[in-house]
């Protein structure tokens, strides 16, 4: 078995153009990631820069609302840039630097993550350039505007469904045309080796806060992790440090987009089967041909036809469960949370709030759910609105 | 005994790829025969793909193309078998890991070598993810060909020495299409080959004028033209043999 394997799954699917740079980066990564020097360096970054630890707030409105298991939300929409995404984009953009790279490519679907590169990016004085499907440049507008302002190029991406996995396809491309100087900042927890591990390392940050802040607020454990789930780079950041705890459940949170049944959903656990695509063996949503399916979900974020290889492993042993979500439950969650805690969640991180509202009142009182609230919902209120009938100006 | 290396026994070898269904299957089949009938010494046939990473804009529509107009991997075994009833010049897949892996690997394979088929490209499957395919492969006697490019450096004597069938030299970086100018030593390239074992080296990407092609084939063994051909079924549509034909004559000519 290759490299990278989390159980079947994972591996090193790439053209040989790529290998050698796959290759360099794990050899800097395995240097790096033992480097107090650049752990110290990153922990700054991490706390000074982004804003790290984030809070992890009690819901306590919305706890009493549901009737269940206490709800607190572990805010990474407070992170500056407004998502979970800064984690990783820090660390493997200091990461690029160290390794003498100038320019950094990004694949971005909500926008999030290309913000995040584009801010990294501006930050350590590099070029970036950052890859977007055509349909999200439409759907996140200010997302488009917000990396340009911060000396970015955004590229728009019109293969394919224009969405996600278009815009992965086109940064790995452009990464065979020019490797020397640049470093593919992957978004996800997905691709070939050493990507899945390395993201998952960056975001475990996540789960290492979580643990400590509950244990200070509750004094145990949370008995359940909610995430929303698309490459699943907020999710295996959420759940990693609980993974050996096995009285924590952990439950992804798949876009169903139109629901399971439809051909307009992006549930990959769900609808999905086992594959190979980008880079990585792992479930995809495909056709008896093995054709990737155009996947759907009102959620840019989401709107991925695979998931990352830790995850189908995670699916596989039980440890963790993953259930889909329908793009109507999101948006009502996403109005929900608004309403109850002040809070406008990221329609992604709704897809996990729309979860917990079903579990919670299933749940006893003196049970702990936590969710992670991946990502801030400003740049979704013009596409919330619009779903509700509604056009506002952006 | 694999028919791979007859392509490679009367002089250069030319290869041209086309992909299965653009404009359509019996076109795809007529390609063959014309191509073959103009100097091709042995064919890549590619099954579409949704998402072909490896693959510039114009060989990204032609899958578009053909999957739109309804091709799967059983209608292009079907033609297979059409085509093996008139002609035995080698041909080739290129495709990638997912079409054969969804397939059934034993099953693809198995197939693929009982309707004729010699061998198996895959850009997406790189050296470290051969033992994927390359048993089956062997047992079926389906050449499983390696890639090496101009990044490849230290690499090229480990897939070199384990390589089947021909060793397919990706001749700059980026994706396929057409070029202006080709940069890399392949000289350098097919030698590192040669050094660990006799196996022919065809050299590809953005070759698609005669002269590129006689320049390349002095550095190698064979030369792979895809896009340039592609954009001729692209122009063409139902009516792009002849325009194949002639163009696959000047390009075998160049290299003779």
């Amino acid at each position: 078995m290759s490299k990278g394997r989390f159980g079947v799954h994972g591996g090193q699917y790439m053209p040989e153009t790529l290998m050698n740079a796959v290759i360099e980066l794990e050899e800097a990564y395995e240097h790096y990631k033992n480097d107090p020097d650049f752990q110290k360096e990153l922990e700054d970054l991490l706390n000074n820069y982004a804003g790290r630890p984030s809070r992890l707030y009690y819901a306590e409105r919305m706890t009493k609302d549901l009737g269940g298991a206490k709800i607190y939300l572990k805010r990474e929409d407070l992170n500056h840039t407004g998502a979970h995404k800064i984690n990783n984009v820090l660390g493997q953009v200091l990461l690029a630097k160290k390794m003498g790279k100038t320019r950094v490519i990004a694949e971005t679907g909500a926008g999030q993550h290309g913000v995040a590169t584009a801010t990294a990016a501006a930050l350590m004085d590099m070029e970036c350039e950052v890859y977007m499907g055509k349909e999200d440049i439409e759907r996140q507008a200010l997302n488009v505007y917000r990396m340009r302002l911060l000396g970015s190029q955004v590229h728009s991406v019109s293969s394919g469904t224009g969405t996600l996995k278009d815009a992965v396809s086109e940064a790995m491309r452009e990464w065979t045309s020019r490797v020397d100087d640049t470093h593919y900042v992957l978004g996800s927890v997905m691709g070939p080796h050493p990507f899945p591990t390395i993201v998952r390392d960056f975001q475990a940050v996540i789960s290492k806060e979580i643990k400590e802040q509950c244990l200070e607020a509750e004094g145990k454990l949370p008995d359940a992790v909610l995430a929303c789930v698309g490459g699943g780079s907020n999710a295996i950041g959420a759940f990693y440090n609980f993974i050996e705890d096995e009285s924590v459940r952990l439950i992804g949170c798949e876009a169903a987009g139109r629901g399971v049944n439809t051909a307009e959903t992006a549930a990959t656990i769900a609808t999905g089967r086992l594959g190979i695509f980008h880079g990585m063996k792992s479930y995809f949503c495909q056709d008896e041909y093995g054709q990737i399916a155009p996947v759907y979900s009102i959620s840019a974020g989401l709107d991925y036809p695979g998931i990352g290889p830790e995850h189908a492993m995670l699916y596989d042993n039980g440890r963790a469960e993953y259930v889909p979500v329908t793009d109507d439950e999101a948006v009502d969650a996403f109005e929900y949370l608004s309403r109850m805690e002040g809070i406008i969640p990221a329609i992604e991180s709704a897809h996990a709030v729309s979860y917990a509202m079903k579990l919670a009142p299933t749940m006893e009182k003196d049970q702990v759910i936590v969710i992670n609230i991946s990502g801030r919902g400003d740049k979704d209120c013009a596409a919330i609105a619009r779903y509700r009938g509604e056009d506002i100006h952006e | 005994m694999n028919k791979i290396r007859k392509a490679f026994e009367k002089g250069k070898a030319f290869i041209p790829f086309i992909t299965c269904g653009d404009p359509s299957l019996e076109v795809t089949e007529k390609l063959v025969y014309a191509m073959e009938e103009s100097g091709a010494d042995l064919i890549e046939l590619g099954i579409p793909f949704s998402d072909p990473t490896a693959e510039g804009p114009v060989i990204q529509s032609a899958n578009v193309r053909a999957l739109s107009g309804g091709v799967t991997t059983d209608k292009i075994f079907d033609m297979v078998a059409r085509i093996r009833e008139k002609t035995q010049i080698p041909m080739v897949f290129m495709t990638y890991a997912n079409v054969i892996f969804s397939y059934g690997a034993d099953r693809f394979i198995r197939k693929a070598a009982e309707l004729g088929m010699d061998g198996i490209i895959l850009p997406d499957l790189p050296y470290e993810e051969k033992a994927e395919f390359d048993p089956i492969c062997k047992q079926y006697d389906v050449a499983l060909v390696s890639l090496i490019a101009p990044t490849s450096e230290d690499r090229i004597a480990m897939i070199g020495k384990d390589a089947s069938g021909f060793v397919y030299c990706v001749s700059s970086l980026g994706v396929t299409g057409v070029r202006t100018g080709i940069t890399t030593d392949i000289r350098a390239m097919t030698a590192k080959v040669k050094e660990v074992q006799d196996i022919p080296c065809a050299v590809g990407f953005g070759i698609s004028t005669p002269e590129q092609a006689k320049k390349m084939a002095e550095q190698a063994d064979g030369v792979i033209v895809g896009s340039a051909i592609v954009k001729l079924c692209a122009q063409y549509g139902e009516e792009c043999v002849p325009h194949v034909r002639a163009y696959v004559k000047s390009m075998k000519d160049a290299i003779r």
